[in-house]
């Protein structure tokens, strides 16, 4: 299994959507095949379209708000004491997390489809509340499926998808968590394909799904890239890339950009939720060598048992906590290109104590993950080392959890 | 090859009536019931299909989700599956049996292992809901080698080119899906417009077995009666929800509904 260079990672699956002729794929009911073949030409086609790109690029200028912010985090920095830590603080975008390039470009595609009504699903809320902010925006209808545990304990999320006019719809069935919702989604857009647009809320499900996905995502290292020359006045020679891993969207975009640099020049870390010190139940296929299984239309690496049942998750980030993975990053394990780890529920929660206490900065519960690693990493790297921790989404909507976890002065 | 589901649609074709099919989820609600619905309503039904319960459905609807959640939370593996249908086969070889499921319990299985367990215990057709042409080619072509036939689905929103190659490349039975839905949803389009869907199909190959499934009730099921097959699923696994939550036995009232279907389409 190679990775190519010189061609985006997400046109490198094979004709039938495989990456490395065994990830990803189109594992879907037949009513799904033209939906998604229709989708599939409209997206080939609008991606090589000046036009389009140019409206994408105003959309992501003058209402996302690109280019989100390039710190160095001087305090934590020094109180580490090895490599230069930054931040590419992607949180800074509207809405407060990166899903929502990915909502946009749904979003434009759905209008360019004639669709009126587009749906969606969210784990911790923030694929939701950006695709019910972007639908606003774009003047269709949405509805947002969503797991009734994570709607207990994203509750900011909830209400913010609701101020958008969007209809929340709860999943009851399973685990109740991320894995229900995007069923129940796909179940959704079986029924109702032919009037309804579907936006897969990270770079998971059937292939297409996971090339928007990446292509929209990817803005974040196209603006990364800018602000390293700007401020280094060419890539650094020892770069790591810091990323929490869930369904893999953050992080792939985070690393797109880089994806043809060495690894020694440019190394990217995965960080997978570990889930709570005490429990066997984790969010971590890639960490934990989980078999490859077949999970909402895509062959991954998942949590599984031996049947081929999927395996219930558990981690304190709602965003992360996701049994699969990627394809993309299955196919970026298997080439090397990346290598991922894990952090625990509660090395996530010392993270960010430690980066609030340091920092002006407050990373949700996802980001913390890569901020465990990266500051547990950092310490033994030379100071001519660039570590960057993509800080893809704000602990707005962690108060609960934090106050609950750590006490109200965290809050 | 010699596969009795071939027989079951021609014995229906001789009494003039569709041939009728079940689906019940294996291990609902226990092992033992599963068999024993099957055998009882064994004679009243052609061809049986099991579903074989998976927890990420992406097609199925609440009734099937149900069953299927009952079942793996009864502890139902695949291989208890195989028990069940070899078990049965013991009550009446000629039945014929298609398992239905997604694609990852047979990935985990191994596909060759899963075939050659199918073949032992008595399987003669296998429907893979997530497994759609053109990537089913070499699966359903490990199975025409098995003598199981492979059972393609078509759509309503199946393209007119694509039908003609999935037709070419499918065994002697077809599961036309009658509507956009999920199992067990309401029939949404006149029985009219389902049966001109169906016609478009039997057209390019006359002599293909096709089933009509999804949405297929007590109320809907003579309607339709001109079809190859008639398959009824979500209608019978809500049956044995409610005999469950009334505490009555769901062999009876599974058996019940399947008779008053049955007597609908004679």
């Amino acid at each position: 299994m190679k990775l190519k260079k010189g061609i985006p990672v997400i046109d490198q699956g094979d004709k039938l959507g495989f990456w490395g002729g065994k990830f990803g794929g189109n594992f879907v009911p037949e009513t799904l095949k033209k939906p998604i073949e229709d989708l599939e030409v409209l997206f080939n086609k609008l991606k090589k379209d000046k036009n389009f790109i140019n409206e994408r690029d105003r959309y992501f200028k003058n209402w996302v708000g690109s280019p989100t912010r390039f710190i160095k985090l001087e305090n934590l920095t020094e109180h580490v004491g090895g490599a230069q830590i930054w931040s590419k603080v992607v949180s800074d975008a509207n809405g407060g997390a990166h899903k929502i390039y990915n909502a946009t470009v749904h979003c434009l595609l759905a209008k360019r489809s004639g669709k009126k009504v587009i749906c969606g699903d969210t784990g911790a809320g923030y694929a939701g509340k950006m695709l019910s902010m972007a639908a606003k925006k774009f003047g269709l209808k949405c509805k947002i499926f969503m797991g009734s545990k994570d709607i207990q304990r994203q509750q900011p999320n909830v209400k913010a998808m609701k101020k958008n006019g969007a209809e929340i719809i709860p999943v009851y069935s399973g685990s109740q968590t991320l894995v229900d919702a995007v069923s129940e989604c796909m179940r959704f857009w079986v029924a109702n394909c032919d009037k309804v647009a579907m936006c897969v809320g990270s770079t998971v499900g059937p292939a297409v799904f996971v090339r928007i996905c990446g292509w929209s995502t990817s803005q974040i290292s196209r603006e990364l890239k800018i602000q390293l020359v700007d401020e280094f006045g060419s890539i650094p020679k020892k770069l790591k890339l810091y990323n929490c891993v869930g369904g893999g969207s953050s992080s792939f975009g985070f690393w797109n950009e880089f994806m043809d640099y060495d690894k020694k020049q440019c190394e990217f870390i995965g960080v997978e939720a570990g889930g709570p010190a005490k429990s066997d139940k984790h969010a971590a296929p890639l960490t934990y060598g989980s078999k490859i299984g077949i999970l909402h239309g895509a062959a991954q690496y998942v949590n599984q048992n031996n049947d081929g049942q999927i395996d219930e998750t558990e981690s304190i980030s709602a965003g992360l906590d996701y049994p699969g993975i990627s394809p993309l990053h299955c196919f970026l394990k298997d080439t090397k290109r990346a290598r991922y780890t894990a952090a625990s529920d509660e090395e996530a929660l010392s993270a960010y104590k430690l980066v609030t206490k340091f920092e002006k900065l407050r990373p949700s519960l996802e980001p913390c993950h890569a901020f465990s690693v990266a500051i547990a990493e950092s310490k033994k790297m030379s100071k001519d080392t660039v570590v960057v921790v993509n800080s893809c989404g704000d602990a707005y909507k962690d108060r609960a959890i934090l106050e609950k976890r750590l006490g109200k002065k965290y809050v | 090859m010699f596969n009795p589901i071939r027989y079951a649609f021609k014995k229906a074709k001789s009494e003039n009536r569709p041939a009728l099919l079940t689906y019940t989820v294996a291990g609902d609600s226990s092992k033992k019931q599963s068999l024993e619905i099957l055998k009882s309503i064994s004679k009243k039904v052609d061809i049986l299909e099991i579903g074989v319960p998976h927890n990420t459905p992406v097609a199925d609807g609440s009734q099937i989700q149900t069953s299927s959640y009952r079942a793996i939370k009864n502890g139902v593996k695949v291989n208890d599956i195989f028990k069940i249908v070899k078990d049965f086969k013991k009550f009446d070889k000629n039945k014929p049996i298609i398992l239905m499921g997604y694609y990852n319990m047979i990935f985990q299985y191994g596909e060759n292992q899963f075939l050659r367990k199918c073949k032992i215990s008595g399987v003669n057709g296998l429907i893979v809901v997530d497994l759609p042409w053109p990537e089913n080619k070499k699966f359903s072509n490990k199975c025409k080698k098995n003598s199981i036939f492979f059972i393609q689905l078509l759509s309503p929103t199946t393209t007119k080119s694509r039908l003609k190659k999935i037709i070419k490349d499918s065994h002697e039975m077809i599961y036309f899906i009658s509507m956009l839905s999920t199992t067990g949803g309401k029939l949404k389009v006149s029985s009219k417009q389902i049966l001109s869907n169906y016609y478009r199909i039997k057209k390019i190959n006359t002599k293909k077995n096709v089933v009509i499934g999804f949405g297929i009730t007590e109320k809907t099921i003579k309607s339709l009666r001109k079809a190859d097959g008639l398959v009824v699923g979500s209608a019978i696994c809500k049956e044995i929800t409610n005999s469950l939550k009334k505490r009555q036995n769901p062999v009876t009232n599974v058996y019940n509904v399947v008779s008053r279907l049955k007597n609908k389409i004679k």
